[in-house]
């Protein structure tokens, strides 16, 4: 099968990758690139595990193609972390337990991180509005909701 | 949190410095950060993908297979039928005994629900081995099929497996589980009252994020890796040795990670024809389910119905239950026989019952095989039963949480099953619980206690 030349930039760093055409972002990440944070829990577009920021727009990427993706900026959750040093989402969500098996918080990572890039400050029915695409089987969603308003909240006293 | 320490203070040390304080869970650091290795976040040069062709038909005979078309697919390296597998007829629970063997890893000659696995197809790809998998011509010639547990349990229904011959599993107690507790008859005829119900459940998919799947890897030394999101790895891995027919030395399971579990991943499903294509193949395998798959593949909670009658007093005594229960297995055992026989412990429900009498079957039918969930064997019970005690209170005018502080059980008293109540703590539950949810009782019943004999 002819292969297709991508792209981007994953977390800040240059990626280029031959890839069969066709392949989703998920699979090229995942397979390719080597970035497994993003999850496939349905490679269907209904549970959100492979959510991932694409110039600053939540994406699915088991429905997004990888060769539309050349020129973007892509982020992961693998990327947020810098130096080892958890991002304040990253913090709330070990602190008010809101992973229990795990699989769905890469994904829930990414949309609460996109709720707040645009709305520091989200109203508990933003943020359940944002989290809606993404499905946890485990906490019951009440300790995410509460890792990001504790998020919302640890951002807006560091700006301060 | 708020622990309240006023029970059981005369029996217990008060040395609890771990429970009731906030503890980091120590695999947390790695699900935030993306960095949790998880079975698929294996990847390994050469990996082959393994896909199932899978029954149309909830019973049927397999006349042929043909997988001449198939093997010429491109991409496809290996294309597995039942006569490949060593040791093909298996059930889980040999292992503690509980046969007879039942059900096949790939189906030989029958199968007896739709979506039972029938042909295994590796290719270099997924799609490759998808298309192939649609290229593998089967022959059916369908059977009568049995979806419902009466019906399956009355002559002449379709004999769904033939391993069992008939529809129920055989227990040493005969075609069900039984308990009997001083005389259920004698019970009903000095009752004041007597309540006869049905309560049915559907069979309930664990759904978890992460589908079901391993990732196998033949090492140089002979062995054989299995990176699996298994509940189970021991039973995984001496099933896997026994279907095999390899010494459980060959295999080295790496688990332990399991996005979400909730007792769906407890079957040995997708392990053994793994490695078996990885040994055949000499190559890394993948085998994970497709989310259409783990909904409707991987075994469910069994549909269960359970027929309850009790005696009740005007004064609020229940002086005798009998309870039939029924556990729809599907086709095959799996760990449905062991959640029947729970729920025939269990169906006296805590409370303190003179005369009891129980009976569970577990029911072949040829619905998905079902599996542990959660509390299987009682949680569906208790849901029975504790619409049956809203029943009853309702039924003789009597506060429903009274009606239970009544019937509750206490250290000391001897279960329908023979065995003495230890270390009961409902009376002291039901008390918090009338103060929390502000649902007040009278006071001698705040004044029990479930160890302290004649409060
Ligand atoms: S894997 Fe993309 S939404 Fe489920
Ligand atoms: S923590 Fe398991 S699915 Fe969300």
């Amino acid at each position: 099968m002819a292969k297709v030349p991508v792209q981007f930039t994953l977390n800040g760093s240059e990626k280029a990758e031959f890839i069969d055409s066709g392949t989703t972002l998920l699979n090229a990440l995942r397979d390719k690139v080597g970035d497994t944070s993003p999850k496939g829990g349905c490679h269907q577009g209904t549970c959100g595990a492979c959510s991932v920021i694409i110039d600053g727009e939540l994406r699915l990427s088991c429905l997004t193609l990888a060769e539309t993706c050349n020129g973007t900026a892509i982020t992961t959750t693998s990327g947020l972390a810098e130096g080892g040093v958890l991002q304040p989402l990253q913090r709330a969500f070990l602190d008010t337990f809101a992973t229990q098996c795990g699989f769905c918080t890469p994904g829930m990572i990414m949309a609460a991180k996109v709720l707040l890039d645009h709305t520091p400050n989200p109203s508990r029915d933003e943020v359940v509005e944002a989290l809606s695409g993404n499905i946890c089987r485990c906490t019951g969603y009440e300790p995410i909701i509460q890792a990001v308003l504790t998020a919302a909240r640890a951002n807006s006293q560091n700006a301060a | 949190m708020e622990l309240r320490k006023n029970y059981f203070a005369d029996v217990r040390k008060d040395d609890l410095h771990e429970v009731g304080q906030p503890r980091p869970r120590s695999d947390s650091p790695g699900h935030v950060t993306g960095k949790t290795a998880f079975f698929a976040d294996r990847n390994f040069p050469g990996m082959l993908h393994l896909k199932m062709v899978r029954s149309p038909h909830h019973h049927a005979r397999i006349r042929s297979i043909d997988t001449s078309e198939a093997e010429k697919h491109p991409g496809v390296v290996k294309v597995l039928t039942a006569k490949d597998v060593p040791h093909n007829v298996y059930t889980i629970l040999i292992l503690i005994q509980i046969g007879p063997e039942d059900e096949t890893v790939l189906a030989d000659g029958k199968v007896r629900w739709k979506g039972e696995a029938v042909v295994a197809v590796l290719a270099e790809t997924e799609r490759a081995a998808q298309e192939a998998a649609a290229k593998v011509k089967v022959d059916y010639e369908v059977l009568p099929a049995v979806f419902d547990m009466e019906e399956a349990l009355k002559p002449g229904a379709p004999l769904v497996n033939e391993y069992h011959g008939r529809n129920y599993y055989l227990y040493d107690s005969g075609e069900c589980r039984k308990v009997r507790f001083g005389d259920v008859e004698a019970g009903f005829a000095g009752a004041d009252h007597i309540l006869e119900q049905s309560y049915q459940s559907s069979p309930i998919e664990h759904a978890p994020t992460e589908t079901t799947g391993c990732v196998v890897v033949p090492e140089g030394n002979d062995r054989f890796t299995c990176y699996t999101n298994t509940q189970a790895m021991f039973f995984t891995l001496d099933n896997a040795s026994i279907i095999l027919q390899m010494p459980g030395s060959k295999l080295h399971f790496v688990g332990g990670t399991v996005g979400g579990g909730f007792g769906g991943k407890v079957d040995v499903i997708v392990e053994p024809i793994a490695i078996l294509g990885a040994k055949l193949t000499g190559r890394p395998v993948s085998f994970i389910y497709s989310r259409e798959e783990e909904m409707q593949i991987s075994s469910p909670r069994a549909a269960e119905k359970v027929v309850i009658k009790d005696g009740v007093m005007k004064d609020g005594r229940i002086i005798a239950r009998k309870v039939t229960g029924y556990t729809d297995a599907g086709a095959y055992s799996r760990h449905s026989p062991y959640g029947a026989q729970k729920g025939a412990g269990h169906y006296p429900g805590p409370y303190t019952i003179p005369n009891v009498w129980i009976d569970t079957y577990c029911v072949y039918t040829n619905r998905t095989p079902s599996s542990a969930m959660r509390g299987f064997g009682v949680t569906i019970g208790d849901f029975a039963l504790e619409v049956q005690m809203d029943r009853l209170a309702r039924l003789i005018g009597m506060d429903p949480l009274e009606f239970r502080f009544i019937n509750a059980y206490r250290d000391g008293d001897m279960k329908a099953h023979r065995q003495p109540t230890e270390g009961a703590a409902l009376i002291e539950c039901m008390q918090e619980a009338s103060r929390a949810a502000n649902w007040p009782v009278a006071e001698k019943y705040m004044a029990m206690s479930s160890y302290v004999k004649g409060a």
